[in-house]
């Protein structure tokens, strides 16, 4: 068993249909298992219940569907990331999309600890004519703050949404509205988009979003 | 009618643990309905996580699905947030392969494996649109069936169930499936479908039979119709069929989360309380090699790092020391562990819990059951208090800080003073412990109700009294204080449920229909449980007029002792082992008389008679029976 990496590889890869509903949790077993199939010479943890290591760039938060996910893999024996990527494709279940893969140093910081912002897109489904929309996002981007209040699992959290929000534009409405978001995702927190949705203040029977690009520190974008 | 993806993501959102609704998990298989002759959902009724953990319904998924016209689905009891959001929208319950509701498919086939289950599976056929009394089925409605180990007493589902498929269903559930296909291919009637099941060996059409009450409402007897058999035998397989190596792999954490592979069906040690050591009798094991190479095929094609070698005494397998060390050795790049669910009270299992727990550590459990020797020798646990001693000392020897044991209260013939015996046991264990560690250790204490279950030596014992039950368990609640024992008592509401069903006839399917249509569901679990739903039924049924002469007296059933002679509701069903071994058990447990394991001398339960043509078809070392 491997305890020692010479090589980390960052996968790119995309989630759509029934893998949306897995929690952050559920992704990790779905990937171990995964690098399992694929015969790939993983790195474990030591201890008594000995787990391989890898990494997400960013948590995707559960109904989110995505075509930018990152993951880096540490591997105790080098292989060929053409050899890498073919591998966990042909072990990759449906919903999962791996587009890329490339090496990175070893010492290169953790991407949770770079992460920086996220961009989505996100559909809403709502009778709100596209004005309405228009002047609701216009409302909140003036805004200089947005005191928000958010419930989930019992769990009520009161925050200032603003200061998360980075952009938003209208892209117009086909069968629903769709926009054009990027938010603060960093180790500090994550901007959501349904708050965003939520904070426009419209009569809105359902949304679906989808998270098309991660920012860091040094990922070349300058 | 097909679920869209995007009506499903409008429910979705919004409940708890959505991975268990949604399918395409890795190795699951979804046909084109265009092509196939028969389809059937396979139900399990609890949650994703436990029936993603069931093998037999993996077992049955894999058979049909091996058939290229056939195609079996999956669904689960939805939680009640995917319930009420179901009924909000007007949704059906759906398969998670193709998303159709279960009114679209052929048949619809339950597992039963708890009685307190049942009201989910009336839930399951309300929300997947088939009417949930069997009688309102029409030629339209999907065949309901059931299998698995609660149908060794059938009787309480008769009226929510057409047919029920006993014994090992690998071969059944496809000849099922030729007979619905035949059916559906010559638009014969639901009769006409119903009459061809019975005629297949295994298969229990109840609505053939009709049950006979004497005076007092007693039950008399039960008359088949004319082609109809008087008796219905299990079906079994003559060796165990290849290792199941691709399962669906859970997009969630299965409460079982590991590769399961079956490597023993039946067990020889012949606990007299256990119903398992009955009904999957005769022994069959999985050869070495076999199941090695098993072994790494299901680790490949899954990508667990557990493989949980399944049977009902793991350490009893012939090759079991070889299996577990040639594993180990084979994966220690990968990390991948074993377990053993099922390991029995010796210094060998012991020995091989420190083989496994060198890669993951795991507690070490065993189960004595009974305190006192005398009750021991009495339900045939061939344990003596020197062999618990010395598997202890080896436990805590090999650095075990931590041992779990389970216990009955309940059990034929028992006092006080045998209750007594678990508490001084479990302090005779903390003392050997604390001599060998140098520190105090940590022993947990799981003390279960025995329910008297069907086709055991005990099936003519009544359940313990309330105020016995209450009286013994607070005994042991006042000798295990102190932060060493970690005592826990089963719950009497879910006991008294649990037998009463388990060990009731027909007439009991009116208090299940009634309980679920006041709103139980989830009766297996301690938040789901409100046993006033169910008190309000039975009293509601022994209130109903048409019955005045009869209901199903809970207390009186409960704790009443059944004569050799009395109609049991079970007593058409054939398990292979005859009624008079079982007497024979019983009164040799009255006696204290112990049955040693059953490979070395046969007791002649009547396995080898009942099959004697498929114990022919194969070696004759194939089965444990000597």
């Amino acid at each position: 068993m491997y305890t020692e990496a010479v090589q980390r590889l960052r996968f790119t890869f995309g989630v759509d249909g029934a893998l949306r509903y897995l929690s952050v949790l559920d992704m990790g077993r779905l990937w171990e298992r995964l690098l399992r199939r694929a015969a790939l010479p993983l790195v474990f943890s030591q201890g008594f219940n000995p787990h391989p290591r890898l990494a997400f760039g960013a948590p995707l938060p559960v109904g989110y569907a995505s075509t930018m996910d990152l993951i880096d893999i540490y591997l105790g024996a080098p292989v060929a990331s053409d050899k890498a990527l073919a591998r966990a494709r042909s072990n990759s279940p449906a919903g999962l999309s791996i587009t890329a893969v490339e090496e990175v140093d070893l010492r290169a910081p953790a991407l949770q600890a770079v992460m920086r912002s996220a961009d989505y897109e996100v559909h809403f489904w709502s009778d709100a004519t596209p004005d309405q929309v228009q002047r609701a996002i216009d409302r909140v981007l003036g805004c200089t703050t947005l005191p928000f209040t958010r419930e989930r699992a019992g769990h009520v959290a009161a925050f200032d949404l603003r200061p998360l929000i980075l952009g938003a534009v209208y892209l117009g409405r086909e069968q629903e509205h769709r926009l054009r978001v990027s938010m603060v995702c960093n180790p500090q927190g994550a901007g959501r988009p349904e708050d965003l949705v939520a904070a426009l203040a419209l009569p809105v029977t359902h949304w679906a979003v989808c998270r098309t690009a991660l920012h860091w520190e040094g990922d070349g974008e300058a | 009618m097909q679920i869209p993806d995007e009506t499903l993501d409008r429910i979705l959102l919004h409940v708890s643990k959505p991975a268990r609704y949604v399918g395409h998990e890795w190795n699951s298989i979804t046909k084109d309905w265009s092509s196939l002759t028969a389809t059937i959902a396979l139900a399990y009724p609890d949650l994703y996580e436990l029936g993603m953990s069931n093998l037999g319904l993996a077992l049955l998924y894999d058979a049909v699905n091996r058939q290229p016209t056939y195609a079996a689905e999956r669904v689960y009891a939805p939680w009640p947030d995917m319930e009420a959001a179901l009924r909000a929208q007007g949704l059906p319950l759906y398969s998670l392969e193709t998303h159709h509701a279960l009114a679209d498919f052929d048949v619809l086939g339950f597992t039963l494996q708890c009685e307190l289950t049942y009201t989910n599976v009336l839930n399951i056929l309300d929300l997947g649109g088939v009417p949930v009394l069997a009688d309102q089925r029409g030629s339209d409605a999907p065949l309901v069936i059931a299998g698995g180990s609660c149908t060794y007493n059938p009787e309480p589902m008769v009226p929510f169930i057409d047919a029920f498929a006993l014994g090992e269903g690998e071969e059944l559930i496809v000849e099922i499936m030729d007979a619905v296909a035949r059916a559906r291919e010559a638009a014969a009637s639901r009769c006409e479908l119903l009459r061809a099941l019975a005629a297949i060996p295994g298969v229990y059409v109840p609505s053939l039979y009709t049950p006979i009450y004497g005076s007092a409402g007693e039950l008399k007897g039960l008359r088949a119709q004319s082609d109809a058999p008087e008796k219905i035998t299990k079906r079994i397989l003559a060796q165990l069929p290849p290792a199941l190596t691709q399962p669906v792999v859970p997009h969630l954490q299965a409460t079982h989360d590991r590769a399961a592979l079956e490597i023993q069906r039946g067990c020889s040690r012949g606990c007299r309380c256990c119903q398992a050591g009955i009904i999957y009798r005769p022994i069959r094991e999985r050869p070495v090699d076999e199941t090695l190479q098993a072994i790494d095929d299901l680790i490949a094609h899954t990508g667990y790092d557990e493989v949980g070698l399944v049977s009902l005494s793991s350490s009893d397998h012939s090759g079991i020391a070889t299996i577990v060390s040639e594993t180990l050795a084979r994966h220690s790049d990968d990390g991948v562990g074993v377990s053993l669910p099922s390991l029995r009270i010796d210094s060998f299992s012991v020995e091989l819990a420190r083989m496994i727990s060198s890669r993951r550590k795991s507690g070490f459990t065993f189960a004595p059951e009974a305190g006192s020797q005398r009750l021991r020798n009495v339900i045939n646990k061939g344990v003596t208090e020197e062999d618990l001693l010395r598997t202890a000392q080896a436990a805590f020897e090999h650095g075990w800080n931590h041992i779990k044991l389970y216990f009955m209260i309940g059990l034929p013939t028992e006092t006080d003073t045998d209750v007594a015996e678990i508490a001084r046991l479990a302090h005779d264990l903390a003392r050997l412990g604390r001599e060998l560690r140098g520190r105090r250790i940590e022993i947990a204490i799981s003390v279960s109700t025995f329910v008297p279950k069907p086709h055991t030596p005990f099936q003519w014992e009544p359940l313990i009294a309330y105020p016995d039950l209450i009286r013994r368990q607070r005994l042991l609640r006042d000798a295990l204080r102190g932060k060493t024992f970690k005592l826990s008592c089963s719950d009497w509401n879910a006991t008294w449920l649990e037998a009463l069903i388990a060990r009731g006839d027909r007439r009991l399917g009116g208090v299940i229909y009634r309980a679920w249509q006041l709103g139980a569901r989830f009766d297996a679990w301690s938040e789901g449980l409100n046993v006033a739903l169910w008190e309000q039924a039975l009293q509601e049924d022994s209130a109903a007029p048409d019955d005045a002469d009869w209901h199903p007296r809970r207390d009186a059933e409960l704790h009443r002792r059944r004569a050799r002679e009395e109609w049991l509701p079970w007593r058409h069903i054939d398990v292979g082992v005859s009624p008079d071994f079982l007497w024979a058990e019983y009164e040799r447990a009255l006696r204290g008389e112990l049955s040693p394991d059953c490979r070395d001398n046969c007791h002649s339960c009547g396995i080898t008679l009942t099959f004697a043509a498929e114990r022919e078809a194969v070696a004759a070392d194939a089965w444990g029976c000597p």
